[in-house]
């Protein structure tokens, strides 16, 4: 008898070569050698045993939140199959984008404290990884079999990395010999992660952390640094980032004068007003009160010093660059006292002299959106319907959006209803993007009001697909009813596109659906009463 | 005798799909929307008119309740089957919501199209007792059977021939000689009428560029099927059971005349493979009552669905008869007598070492056999270096996952659903490790497909 080795050495080299060790040479050799190799193969494959079990692995920390109610784990395989790609380039037609509707899905079962079933997590990762928008929602639903699963894929590292505590559990707030070994020893991402938690439950401690280290921290290690203290900024940063504006790095320094600036009560805004302040001021000379912009003329070390930027961009004069950046660094609470006791309101409604009202009403806007100072960007929005909200006025639309950031959300979703009502909806998609979702009834109202004037107006939907999309995702599932006249596809008129009557009833059919099935998505979420 | 009560899940229905696209198509019509005067009725049809891009909305009805399998009617032009409408109204109905009501009376179109499927069903019972063609002339059927073995005698004698050759020259000579000496030797199994030989053959050839360690394995499958052509050669000698086996694996048809065998059968996995020639469905299958395990196949031209679709988790009351050979798991559906409807029984599961003793002794009947079925009990995915293996919860052994069960989405939703504790694994385990087909969680939970 051959052993195995053997075997498969003379199949290799063939019997001609080397002659079998049974059997011998001849015509019958390989059929000798076939009959061996066909017992002993059979022979090991009836042989077979089980390997040796490597070692357990830990099992994950167990999910105590309720299971999804079936209806809704149906509902998540469904919209986590819908896969953009697969049919990429046909037309959409009348029926939702279900990836689309995955991030309500998640920020409604999070609100509800569900537990993702453990099967689906693979595609949940997958999802979360090639959208990052995706990815808190995602990996907070995900639970922590996710991150017990991201540890044995690397495709899926990421949860890791945006999950607070990552791959190992951050130290407690008092084991600070923890956290300062950590902060001595660890991975860059690892500390970046350690010193935004520690923000987040005890910023002094976190900028305390910081500062120990900060001279011998690389400058762009020092920039991201930076950027955790501005969650949790305070007073009590002051005389840090005082310091940080004599850093060696320009971008650390900018930095530093931005969070100063945004502390209105700190040293550097300060000096901004004065600098700002000696620059606008009320002129009585002319018709009635405006405003006369003298703007600086250097820049000098002090403002340097301060965040300012000397050299312009290109294609800007450098002295209105350098009062803008004053202006926009300068607490606007010191605005009416200088500017003769008005209100906000009063001082943007006041003339500005020379053409210089470009340049300091978008400073005052960034002030605004900085120092989220609601009163001014009330009056810098002014009224909805006056007719340069909708033109090319002084306030850009993307500055807009900024500013409605900072009002409360009913007052935003009223100021964007009105703006939609005066001015239709071809300026409205930035502006809609801020608004709170659900749509308030008035906002959804306008919207749809819009969107029906449109067809009347005889232009095709998709010059309105990004407002349509928006709708979608964001009008209240209840409003569906109302759109019911909408879906009948009218009598084209002549003066109407070719057709267009058709793919608006289409698109007001995807729209229907889109709502319905966000309503059905919502009631499959809340459990029965007991 | 239906099930209308009981609603089938999504994943069921989307198991029916034919192909990717339409399951993505059909998912996206299950939301009540372009959907209009949908119903469903006691006796098991679900109808409802779609909304499409032309005026006329297309009828789509569906006949769940046929013990036969599910049946698909709809006035749209696509070819595939079931089409996007038919899976959507399904997922609609599935979707429990009020959008399919249940109703007494299903409007005409539908009611039209399910009473002619009833006539033809009668029609069709009585004509089943009759008997065969081929009984009818005994003699000729002897005759044809004859001469088609002359034929494959004549294909193996060939074949036992090149292998020879191939030995005498070595096998590192076959590397160079390429694909194309296998591909010519499969069409001549073809025309001897042996399509196993021919599909073997043709396996030979892929093995020389299958990476590392290739003589090992060309060398065992040389010697499997010079073992096989051998007892073609000698089949007057071998025992029935063994003889039967050898001709279903030289590929000559033979009926499912086993026994019917009445239990329900709780469907443990469905996966397809396809060629370039053919899709082949394998549907694994666990009597409740009388604990077997069986295979159905079913096959589709390339690029289409086999038409026969169990979603897993569902059981269905039916007769199977067995395929002749010892050791063969495969089985024909005779008669069906409900609609399928979930179960939540589990097959029994063993531990990995004896696994590995079944398939041991199943190649005792059957020694070409690659895997057998077996359900694992209280096993844990574990890493071992780039692989895995399923190891014993409580123990020191384990199985290896075959090379290609060792990455996709199966791996992944496998070891999601353990989280490093134990669970039941369904799959298939033989010389080449274990594939993972279904697995269930410790607790109390649905079968979770894996393929």
């Amino acid at each position: 008898m051959s052993t195995w080795e053997d075997l498969v050495t003379t199949a290799l080299l063939g019997t001609d070569r080397r002659p079998p060790a049974t059997g011998g040479p001849g015509r019958d050799a390989p059929a000798a050698l076939l009959d061996e190799a066909a017992v002993a193969t059979v022979r090991r494959r009836a042989g077979l045993r089980p390997a040796p079990a490597e070692p357990r692995p830990e099992p994950a920390a167990e999910d105590l939140r309720p299971a999804l109610p079936a209806a809704a784990a149906r509902r998540l395989a469904m919209l986590l199959s819908d896969r953009p790609g697969i049919a990429a380039g046909s037309r959409r037609g009348t029926s939702p984008d279900l990836m689309e509707l995955l991030p309500q899905w998640l920020a409604a079962a999070n609100a509800r404290g569900f537990a993702a079933p453990p099967q689906t997590l693979p595609a949940l990762l997958d999802a979360a990884r090639g959208r990052t928008d995706l990815r808190p929602a995602a990996l907070a639903f995900a639970g922590p079999r996710a991150l017990w699963l991201a540890r044995l894929n690397q495709d899926w590292r990421f949860a890791l990395r945006a999950a607070p505590g990552g791959g190992a559990d951050l130290p407690g707030p008092e084991d600070t010999d923890a956290i300062q070994r950590l902060w001595q020893e660890g991975l860059f991402a690892e500390r970046v992660a350690l010193l935004a938690a520690l923000r987040a439950r005890a910023p002094e401690a976190a900028r305390e952390l910081l500062a120990g280290t900060w001279a011998t921290e690389r400058a762009e290690d020092r920039l991201m640094f930076l950027d955790s203290l501005r969650s949790g900024l305070a007073a009590g940063d002051e005389p840090f980032l005082e310091q940080a504006l004599s850093d060696r790095s320009r971008n650390v320094r900018t930095t530093a004068a931005e969070l100063l600036s945004a502390l209105p009560g700190s040293a550097l805004a300060g000096r901004m007003a004065a600098r700002a302040g000696s620059c606008v001021a009320v002129d009585h000379t002319g018709d009635g009160p405006a405003i006369a912009v003298e703007a600086p003329p250097e820049c000098d070390p002090g403002m340097e010093r301060d965040g300012v930027v000397a050299k312009p961009p290109a294609g800007r004069g450098e002295r209105s660059w350098w009062l803008g950046q004053l202006v926009e660094a300068t607490p606007l609470s010191t605005w009416p006292a200088r500017l003769g006791g008005r209100t906000p309101g009063e001082i943007v409604a006041l003339p500005v002299a020379d053409g210089w009202q470009g340049e300091l009403h978008a400073a005052w806007c960034r002030a605004a959106v900085r120092q989220r100072d609601a009163e001014w960007a009330r009056a810098l929005l002014g009224v909805p319907a006056a007719p340069e909200a909708g033109g090319p006025g002084a306030v850009s639309l993307a500055e807009r959006a900024k500013l409605l950031g900072t009002l409360e959300g009913p007052e935003r979703a009223g100021w964007v209803a009105g703006f939609i009502a005066a001015h239709g909806l071809s300026e409205a998609f930035q502006l809609l993007g801020v608004c709170a979702v659900p749509w308030s009834a008035s906002l959804g109202r306008s919207v749809v009001d819009a969107l029906n004037i449109a067809r009347d107006a005889g232009s095709y939907p998709w010059s309105f697909s990004g407002v349509m999309g928006l709708a979608e995702r964001c009008l209240d599932p209840a409003e569906a009813g109302r759109l019911d006249a909408l879906l009948a596809v009218p009598d084209e008129r002549e003066d109407a596109s070719p057709g267009a009557g058709g793919y608006w009833a289409e698109a007001f059919q995807r729209l229907v659906t889109t709502l319905r099935l966000r309503a059905a998505m919502l009631t499959e979420l809340n459990p029965p009463a007991p | 005798m239906t099930q209308q009560g009981v609603r089938w899940s999504a994943d069921q229905v989307l198991a029916l799909a034919p192909d990717a696209a339409s399951r993505k198509a059909g998912s996206k019509l299950g939301a009540a929307g372009p959907w209009s005067g949908a119903g469903s009725c006691e006796e098991g049809t679900v109808w409802g008119l779609c909304k499409g891009s032309g005026s006329k909305p297309y009828q789509t009805i569906v006949d769940i309740a046929d013990p036969a399998g599910p049946a698909y009617k709809c006035s749209c032009p696509s070819r595939k089957f079931p089409c996007k409408h038919a899976l959507g109204l399904l997922l609609l109905w599935a979707g429990e919501d009020d959008s399919v009501p249940a109703v007494r009376q299903p409007p005409d179109w539908a009611e039209q199209w399910i009473a002619g499927r009833r006539r033809r069903a009668e029609d069709k019972r009585p004509a089943d007792g009759g008997s065969s063609p081929a009984a009818a002339d005994p003699e000729g059927a002897r005759r044809r059977a004859e001469k088609r073995a002359a034929r494959v005698t004549a294909g193996a004698t060939e074949l036992e021939q090149r292998l020879s050759d191939l030995l005498r020259g070595g096998l590192a000579a076959a590397e160079q000689a390429g694909y194309g000496l296998w591909e010519e030797t499969a069409a001549r199994m073809v025309d001897a009428q042996a399509p196993g030989l021919a599909a073997r053959v043709r396996e030979l050839g892929a093995i020389p560029g299958s990476g590392p360690g290739w003589p090992v394995r060309l060398l065992e499958e040389c010697a499997l099927l010079h073992l096989l052509v051998q007892g073609w050669l000698r089949r007057d000698r071998l025992p029935a059971g063994l003889a039967a086996t050898v001709r279903s694996r030289v590929g000559l048809p033979a009926p499912a005349d086993g026994p019917p065998v009445r239990d329900r059968w709780l469907v443990l996995a469905q996966y397809d493979t396809a060629d370039a020639k053919l899709t082949t469905r394998r549907i694994w299958l666990h009597g409740a009552d009388s604990g077997r395990t069986a295979l159905l196949l079913s096959y589709g031209a390339a690029g289409r669905a086999p038409e026969l679709a169990l979603p897993v988790g569902l059981a269905l009351e039916a007769e199977l008869s067995a395929y002749p050979g010892a050791g063969q798991h495969r089985a024909a559906l005779g008669e069906r007598f409900a609609a399928p409807a979930p179960l939540s029984t589990r097959p029994p599961g063993v531990p990995t070492a004896q696994a590995v003793a079944r398939y041991g002794e199943a190649l005792r009947e059957d020694p070409w056999l690659d895997s057998v079925p077996v359900t694992l009990a209280r096993v844990v995915p574990v890493r071992d270096g780039d692989s895995w293996q399923l190891a014993d919860a409580e123990g020191e052994s384990a199985l290896p996952l075959a090379p290609a069960a060792r990455s996709g989405p199966g791996l992944w939703r496998l070891a999601a659903l353990s989280g490093g504790a134990p669970v039941t694994v369904f799959g298939e385990c033989g010389h080449r490790g274990f594939t993972p087909l279904t697995a269930w969680p410790q607790t109390a939970g649905e079968a979770v497909p894996l393929c």
